[in-house]
Protein backbone atom coordinates (compact mmCIF):
# COMPACT_ATOMS: atom_id res chain seq x y z
CA UNK A 1 0.00 0.00 0.00
CA UNK A 2 0.91 3.43 -1.02
CA UNK A 3 2.36 5.31 2.34
CA UNK A 4 1.51 9.04 2.38
CA UNK A 5 3.77 11.58 2.30
CA UNK A 6 4.39 12.29 5.87
CA UNK A 7 6.71 16.00 5.05
CA UNK A 8 7.03 18.74 2.60
CA UNK A 9 8.09 18.94 -0.68
CA UNK A 10 10.83 21.32 -0.46
CA UNK A 11 10.87 24.31 -3.24
CA UNK A 12 14.50 25.29 -3.55
CA UNK A 13 14.28 29.52 -4.15
CA UNK A 14 15.14 31.26 -7.34
CA UNK A 15 17.78 33.50 -7.21
CA UNK A 16 19.61 35.77 -9.91
CA UNK A 17 22.59 33.72 -9.97
CA UNK A 18 20.92 31.87 -13.20
CA UNK A 19 22.26 34.13 -15.57
CA UNK A 20 25.75 33.28 -14.27
CA UNK A 21 25.04 29.34 -14.24
CA UNK A 22 25.97 28.72 -17.90
CA UNK A 23 27.33 30.96 -20.79
CA UNK A 24 24.05 30.30 -22.56
CA UNK A 25 22.10 32.22 -20.16
CA UNK A 26 24.65 35.36 -19.85
CA UNK A 27 24.25 35.69 -24.16
CA UNK A 28 20.71 35.84 -24.19
CA UNK A 29 21.04 38.23 -21.16
CA UNK A 30 23.09 40.43 -23.73
CA UNK A 31 20.76 39.72 -26.54
CA UNK A 32 17.56 41.31 -24.26
CA UNK A 33 20.25 44.09 -22.96
CA UNK A 34 20.55 45.18 -26.19
CA UNK A 35 17.37 46.14 -26.85
CA UNK A 36 18.25 49.83 -24.38
CA UNK A 37 21.29 50.64 -26.83
CA UNK A 38 18.50 50.21 -29.81
CA UNK A 39 15.83 51.97 -28.26
CA UNK A 40 18.15 54.49 -26.70
CA UNK A 41 19.51 55.16 -30.44
CA UNK A 42 15.67 55.09 -31.60
CA UNK A 43 14.59 58.15 -29.09
CA UNK A 44 18.58 59.75 -30.55
CA UNK A 45 17.03 59.85 -33.79
CA UNK A 46 13.51 60.91 -32.38
CA UNK A 47 15.23 63.86 -31.10
CA UNK A 48 17.00 64.65 -34.87
CA UNK A 49 13.82 64.82 -36.13
CA UNK A 50 12.30 67.19 -33.84
CA UNK A 51 15.71 69.57 -34.05
CA UNK A 52 15.40 69.28 -37.94
CA UNK A 53 11.94 70.60 -37.43
CA UNK A 54 13.24 73.09 -35.05
CA UNK A 55 14.94 74.92 -37.53
CA UNK A 56 18.76 75.01 -39.07
CA UNK A 57 20.32 76.09 -35.55
CA UNK A 58 18.54 73.61 -33.90
CA UNK A 59 19.38 70.90 -36.50
CA UNK A 60 23.04 71.95 -36.05
CA UNK A 61 22.98 72.00 -32.59
CA UNK A 62 21.94 68.11 -32.74
CA UNK A 63 24.81 67.62 -35.48
CA UNK A 64 27.10 69.20 -33.16
CA UNK A 65 26.50 67.39 -30.06
CA UNK A 66 26.68 63.90 -32.37
CA UNK A 67 30.34 64.73 -32.90
CA UNK A 68 30.86 64.73 -28.88
CA UNK A 69 32.91 61.76 -27.46
CA UNK A 70 30.32 60.51 -25.21
CA UNK A 71 27.87 60.38 -28.06
CA UNK A 72 30.55 58.58 -30.42
CA UNK A 73 31.07 56.00 -27.78
CA UNK A 74 27.29 55.46 -27.38
CA UNK A 75 26.91 55.28 -31.19
CA UNK A 76 29.95 52.65 -30.85
CA UNK A 77 28.27 50.69 -28.28
CA UNK A 78 24.73 50.83 -29.95
CA UNK A 79 26.25 50.14 -32.81
CA UNK A 80 27.90 46.70 -31.59
CA UNK A 81 24.84 45.66 -29.75
CA UNK A 82 22.62 46.57 -32.78
CA UNK A 83 25.24 43.73 -34.48
CA UNK A 84 25.07 41.13 -32.24
CA UNK A 85 21.19 41.05 -31.71
CA UNK A 86 20.79 40.99 -35.62
CA UNK A 87 23.36 38.35 -35.96
CA UNK A 88 22.35 36.44 -33.29
CA UNK A 89 18.54 36.37 -33.98
CA UNK A 90 19.49 35.78 -37.94
CA UNK A 91 20.92 32.56 -36.88
CA UNK A 92 17.84 31.58 -34.62
CA UNK A 93 15.84 32.07 -38.02
CA UNK A 94 15.83 28.53 -39.15
CA UNK A 95 14.31 27.46 -36.28
CA UNK A 96 11.27 29.28 -36.64
CA UNK A 97 10.38 29.35 -39.67
CA UNK A 98 11.77 25.85 -41.19
CA UNK A 99 11.10 25.66 -45.00
CA UNK A 100 9.93 21.69 -46.10
CA UNK A 101 10.72 21.54 -49.49
CA UNK A 102 9.19 17.83 -50.86
CA UNK A 103 10.55 15.29 -47.93
CA UNK A 104 13.06 17.24 -46.81
CA UNK A 105 13.84 20.76 -44.88
CA UNK A 106 16.02 23.29 -46.34
CA UNK A 107 19.43 23.59 -44.61
CA UNK A 108 19.80 26.11 -41.90
CA UNK A 109 22.31 27.69 -43.67
CA UNK A 110 20.37 28.72 -46.80
CA UNK A 111 17.36 30.18 -44.56
CA UNK A 112 19.86 31.68 -42.29
CA UNK A 113 22.31 32.90 -45.43
CA UNK A 114 18.83 34.85 -47.22
CA UNK A 115 18.43 36.47 -43.96
CA UNK A 116 21.96 37.69 -44.06
CA UNK A 117 21.58 38.68 -47.47
CA UNK A 118 18.51 40.77 -47.24
CA UNK A 119 20.19 42.59 -44.56
CA UNK A 120 22.94 43.19 -46.56
CA UNK A 121 21.11 44.29 -49.59
CA UNK A 122 19.03 46.95 -47.33
CA UNK A 123 21.86 48.44 -45.35
CA UNK A 124 23.92 48.59 -48.87
CA UNK A 125 20.09 50.36 -50.56
CA UNK A 126 20.46 52.75 -47.29
CA UNK A 127 24.01 53.76 -47.57
CA UNK A 128 23.58 54.42 -51.46
CA UNK A 129 20.43 57.30 -50.75
CA UNK A 130 22.29 58.04 -47.76
CA UNK A 131 24.87 59.23 -50.32
CA UNK A 132 27.78 56.90 -49.67
CA UNK A 133 28.76 56.36 -52.48
CA UNK B 1 40.42 -2.33 -16.24
CA UNK B 2 42.06 1.13 -15.10
CA UNK B 3 39.40 2.30 -12.53
CA UNK B 4 39.03 5.73 -11.02
CA UNK B 5 38.04 7.50 -7.69
CA UNK B 6 35.20 9.90 -7.93
CA UNK B 7 33.88 12.50 -5.23
CA UNK B 8 30.12 12.91 -5.60
CA UNK B 9 28.63 16.02 -3.61
CA UNK B 10 24.64 14.80 -4.04
CA UNK B 11 21.72 17.27 -2.44
CA UNK B 12 20.14 15.28 0.21
CA UNK B 13 16.68 16.42 1.80
CA UNK B 14 14.56 14.30 3.80
CA UNK B 15 11.08 15.36 4.09
CA UNK B 16 10.53 14.09 7.40
CA UNK B 17 13.44 15.37 9.43
CA UNK B 18 14.99 18.22 7.31
CA UNK B 19 14.05 21.62 7.32
CA UNK B 20 16.12 22.10 3.85
CA UNK B 21 18.60 20.26 1.77
CA UNK B 22 22.02 19.86 2.42
CA UNK B 23 25.02 18.38 0.62
CA UNK B 24 26.39 14.84 1.20
CA UNK B 25 29.87 13.17 -0.15
CA UNK B 26 30.42 10.37 -1.24
CA UNK B 27 33.90 8.58 -2.55
CA UNK B 28 33.95 5.84 -5.28
CA UNK B 29 35.77 3.95 -7.35
CA UNK B 30 34.61 3.50 -10.77
CA UNK B 31 35.25 1.93 -13.59
CA UNK B 32 36.23 4.43 -16.73
CA UNK B 33 32.86 3.52 -18.79
CA UNK B 34 30.28 4.22 -15.46
CA UNK B 35 27.93 7.20 -16.00
CA UNK B 36 26.70 8.96 -13.38
CA UNK B 37 23.72 6.57 -12.49
CA UNK B 38 26.38 3.67 -12.27
CA UNK B 39 27.86 5.57 -9.29
CA UNK B 40 24.74 6.35 -7.60
CA UNK B 41 23.77 2.85 -7.62
CA UNK B 42 27.07 2.08 -5.95
CA UNK B 43 26.64 4.27 -3.57
CA UNK B 44 22.79 3.12 -2.82
CA UNK B 45 24.07 -0.48 -2.66
CA UNK B 46 26.80 -0.18 -0.79
CA UNK B 47 27.49 2.81 0.83
CA UNK B 48 24.14 4.54 1.82
CA UNK B 49 20.33 2.35 1.50
CA UNK B 50 18.84 5.56 2.21
CA UNK B 51 19.85 7.67 -0.64
CA UNK B 52 16.89 8.65 -3.54
CA UNK B 53 16.49 8.65 -7.30
CA UNK B 54 14.57 8.00 -9.77
CA UNK B 55 16.10 6.03 -12.51
CA UNK B 56 14.41 2.89 -14.96
CA UNK B 57 16.34 1.98 -18.48
CA UNK B 58 19.81 2.81 -18.16
CA UNK B 59 19.71 3.91 -21.95
CA UNK B 60 18.11 7.14 -21.97
CA UNK B 61 14.50 5.99 -23.23
CA UNK B 62 12.39 6.23 -20.05
CA UNK B 63 13.36 10.04 -19.03
CA UNK B 64 13.14 8.92 -15.24
CA UNK B 65 16.57 9.69 -14.12
CA UNK B 66 16.94 13.36 -15.15
CA UNK B 67 19.07 15.53 -12.57
CA UNK B 68 21.50 18.45 -12.24
CA UNK B 69 24.95 17.30 -12.82
CA UNK B 70 27.53 20.10 -12.25
CA UNK B 71 24.72 22.32 -12.62
CA UNK B 72 23.72 21.70 -16.16
CA UNK B 73 19.91 19.42 -16.54
CA UNK B 74 21.55 15.95 -17.49
CA UNK B 75 20.23 12.10 -17.74
CA UNK B 76 22.50 10.57 -15.02
CA UNK B 77 22.72 7.38 -17.31
CA UNK B 78 23.70 9.33 -20.27
CA UNK B 79 26.62 11.21 -18.33
CA UNK B 80 30.08 9.50 -18.27
CA UNK B 81 32.37 10.57 -15.16
CA UNK B 82 35.08 10.66 -16.98
CA UNK B 83 34.01 14.01 -18.64
CA UNK B 84 33.99 15.46 -14.88
CA UNK B 85 37.45 16.29 -13.60
CA UNK B 86 36.78 17.17 -10.00
CA UNK B 87 34.00 16.93 -7.54
CA UNK B 88 30.28 15.86 -9.29
CA UNK B 89 27.43 17.67 -7.77
CA UNK B 90 24.65 16.43 -8.32
CA UNK B 91 21.49 18.04 -7.27
CA UNK B 92 18.24 17.11 -8.05
CA UNK B 93 16.30 19.31 -11.35
CA UNK B 94 16.29 22.63 -10.72
CA UNK B 95 12.16 24.01 -10.96
CA UNK B 96 10.37 21.43 -9.08
CA UNK B 97 9.74 20.78 -5.52
CA UNK B 98 12.18 17.96 -4.14
CA UNK B 99 10.46 15.13 -2.91
CA UNK B 100 13.29 13.51 -1.53
CA UNK B 101 17.14 13.65 -1.83
CA UNK B 102 17.12 13.50 -5.88
CA UNK B 103 13.47 12.90 -5.90
CA UNK B 104 11.60 15.46 -7.65
CA UNK B 105 7.45 16.31 -7.94
CA UNK B 106 6.95 16.41 -11.56
CA UNK B 107 2.64 16.78 -10.93
CA UNK B 108 2.85 20.22 -12.38
CA UNK B 109 4.10 19.24 -15.56
CA UNK B 110 2.00 16.21 -16.10
CA UNK B 111 -0.73 19.12 -15.44
CA UNK B 112 0.00 20.97 -17.91
CA UNK B 113 1.13 18.06 -20.44
CA UNK B 114 -2.47 17.15 -20.30
CA UNK B 115 -4.20 20.67 -20.92
CA UNK B 116 -2.42 20.71 -24.26
CA UNK B 117 -4.02 17.40 -25.75
CA UNK B 118 -1.41 15.49 -26.30
CA UNK B 119 -2.81 13.14 -28.63
CA UNK B 120 -3.98 12.73 -31.97
CA UNK B 121 -7.57 14.10 -32.29
CA UNK B 122 -9.00 13.11 -35.66
CA UNK B 123 -10.62 15.43 -38.38
CA UNK B 124 -13.86 13.59 -38.25
CA UNK B 125 -14.78 10.28 -37.11
CA UNK B 126 -13.32 7.31 -38.84
CA UNK B 127 -15.24 4.27 -39.10
CA UNK B 128 -12.82 1.35 -37.91
CA UNK B 129 -13.59 -0.55 -41.87
CA UNK B 130 -11.74 2.33 -43.47
CA UNK B 131 -8.67 1.41 -42.52
CA UNK B 132 -5.54 2.94 -41.27
CA UNK B 133 -4.28 6.33 -42.19
CA UNK B 134 -1.71 7.27 -44.65
CA UNK B 135 0.85 9.30 -44.36
CA UNK B 136 3.66 9.92 -47.10
CA UNK B 137 7.21 10.17 -45.79
CA UNK B 138 6.79 14.35 -45.89
CA UNK B 139 3.81 14.09 -44.19
CA UNK B 140 6.03 12.10 -40.86
CA UNK B 141 8.77 14.27 -41.37
CA UNK B 142 7.33 17.59 -40.58
CA UNK B 143 6.63 16.37 -37.25
CA UNK B 144 9.17 13.55 -36.40
CA UNK B 145 11.53 14.96 -34.70
CA UNK B 146 9.10 16.65 -31.91
CA UNK B 147 7.70 13.13 -31.29
CA UNK B 148 10.97 11.88 -29.79
CA UNK B 149 10.47 13.79 -26.51
CA UNK B 150 11.05 11.26 -23.84
CA UNK B 151 9.24 13.71 -20.82
CA UNK B 152 12.66 13.93 -19.09
CA UNK B 153 11.73 17.61 -17.65
CA UNK B 154 14.92 18.54 -18.66
CA UNK B 155 14.07 21.18 -20.91
CA UNK B 156 11.86 22.90 -17.73
CA UNK B 157 14.79 22.88 -15.44
CA UNK B 158 17.08 24.77 -18.24
CA UNK B 159 14.35 27.03 -18.81
CA UNK B 160 14.38 30.51 -16.64
CA UNK B 161 11.11 31.56 -18.06
CA UNK B 162 9.56 28.49 -16.12
CA UNK B 163 12.17 29.00 -12.87
CA UNK B 164 10.56 32.75 -12.63
CA UNK B 165 7.14 32.49 -14.13
CA UNK B 166 5.95 29.02 -12.55
CA UNK B 167 2.67 29.55 -14.61
CA UNK B 168 4.17 28.93 -18.10
CA UNK B 169 3.26 25.68 -19.73
CA UNK B 170 6.80 24.99 -20.97
CA UNK B 171 9.06 23.77 -23.18
CA UNK B 172 8.15 19.76 -23.65
CA UNK B 173 4.31 20.18 -23.67
CA UNK B 174 4.35 23.02 -26.17
CA UNK B 175 6.71 20.94 -28.29
CA UNK B 176 4.14 17.68 -28.03
CA UNK B 177 1.18 20.41 -28.90
CA UNK B 178 2.72 21.42 -31.73
CA UNK B 179 3.94 17.95 -32.68
CA UNK B 180 0.06 17.19 -32.75
CA UNK B 181 -0.63 20.06 -34.77
CA UNK B 182 2.10 19.58 -37.07
CA UNK B 183 0.37 15.60 -38.01
CA UNK B 184 -2.12 15.06 -41.07
CA UNK B 185 -3.75 12.80 -39.13
CA UNK B 186 -5.00 15.52 -36.74
CA UNK B 187 -7.57 17.88 -36.74
CA UNK B 188 -7.36 19.21 -32.56
CA UNK B 189 -5.23 22.45 -33.23
CA UNK B 190 -8.09 24.43 -32.51
CA UNK B 191 -8.80 22.99 -29.24
CA UNK B 192 -5.10 23.03 -28.08
CA UNK B 193 -4.58 26.93 -29.59
CA UNK B 194 -6.63 27.70 -26.44
CA UNK B 195 -3.25 26.96 -24.04
CA UNK B 196 -0.38 27.02 -26.30
CA UNK B 197 -1.87 31.01 -27.65
CA UNK B 198 -2.64 31.87 -24.28
CA UNK B 199 -0.54 34.15 -22.37
CA UNK B 200 0.86 31.33 -20.12
CA UNK B 201 1.43 29.85 -23.76
CA UNK B 202 4.19 30.33 -26.08
CA UNK B 203 3.97 33.98 -25.41
CA UNK B 204 5.79 33.70 -22.03
CA UNK B 205 8.67 32.16 -24.06
CA UNK B 206 11.46 34.74 -24.74
CA UNK B 207 13.48 32.22 -26.93
CA UNK B 208 16.28 31.57 -24.18
CA UNK B 209 17.01 28.98 -26.20
CA UNK B 210 18.07 26.53 -23.16
CA UNK B 211 15.51 23.97 -23.82
CA UNK B 212 16.85 22.64 -26.89
CA UNK B 213 20.61 23.13 -25.67
CA UNK B 214 19.78 20.37 -23.04
CA UNK B 215 17.30 18.01 -24.57
CA UNK B 216 18.64 14.57 -24.91
CA UNK B 217 17.02 13.70 -27.74
CA UNK B 218 17.55 16.64 -29.83
CA UNK B 219 13.73 17.68 -29.79
CA UNK B 220 13.96 21.27 -30.15
CA UNK B 221 11.54 22.87 -28.18
CA UNK B 222 12.56 26.18 -28.72
CA UNK B 223 12.11 25.48 -32.97
CA UNK B 224 8.44 24.00 -31.84
CA UNK B 225 7.29 27.29 -29.56
CA UNK B 226 8.67 29.94 -32.28
CA UNK B 227 6.90 28.19 -35.27
CA UNK B 228 3.64 28.12 -32.71
CA UNK B 229 3.99 31.59 -32.17
CA UNK B 230 4.23 32.52 -36.18
CA UNK B 231 1.19 30.10 -36.27
CA UNK B 232 -0.67 31.61 -33.63
CA UNK B 233 0.28 35.64 -34.56
CA UNK B 234 -1.27 34.28 -38.43
CA UNK B 235 -4.30 33.51 -37.21
CA UNK B 236 -4.92 36.48 -35.27
CA UNK B 237 -3.76 38.45 -38.34
CA UNK B 238 -6.75 36.32 -40.35
CA UNK B 239 -9.03 36.84 -37.57
CA UNK B 240 -8.83 40.16 -36.88
CA UNK B 241 -8.21 41.86 -40.89
CA UNK B 242 -9.71 38.79 -43.06
CA UNK B 243 -13.08 37.82 -41.09
CA UNK B 244 -14.27 37.19 -43.92
CA UNK B 245 -12.05 33.64 -43.82
CA UNK B 246 -14.28 32.27 -40.81
CA UNK B 247 -16.22 30.11 -41.67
Amino acid sequence: MAEEMSGKPYLRPISSEWIFRHPRYLRYMVREFSCLFIGGYTLLLVAGLKSLSDGRAAYEAFLECLRSPASIVFQVLALAFAAYHSITWFNLTPKAMPLQLGEDFLPDAAIAGAHFAAWAVLSLAVLYFAGAF
Amino acid sequence: MAERKVELEVLRYNPETDSEPHFQRYSVSCPEEWVVLDALNHVKETLDPTLSYRWSCHMAVCGSCGMMIDNEPKLACKTFLRDYPGVIRVEPLRHFPIQRDLVTVPDDFIAKLARVKPYLIPKEPRPLEAGEYRQTPAELKRYKQFTLCINCMLCYAACPEYGLIPDYIGPAALSLAHRYNQDSRDGGRGERQEEVASKAGVWECSFVGACSEVCPEHVDPAAAIQQAKIQSTVDWYKEHLMPWLKK
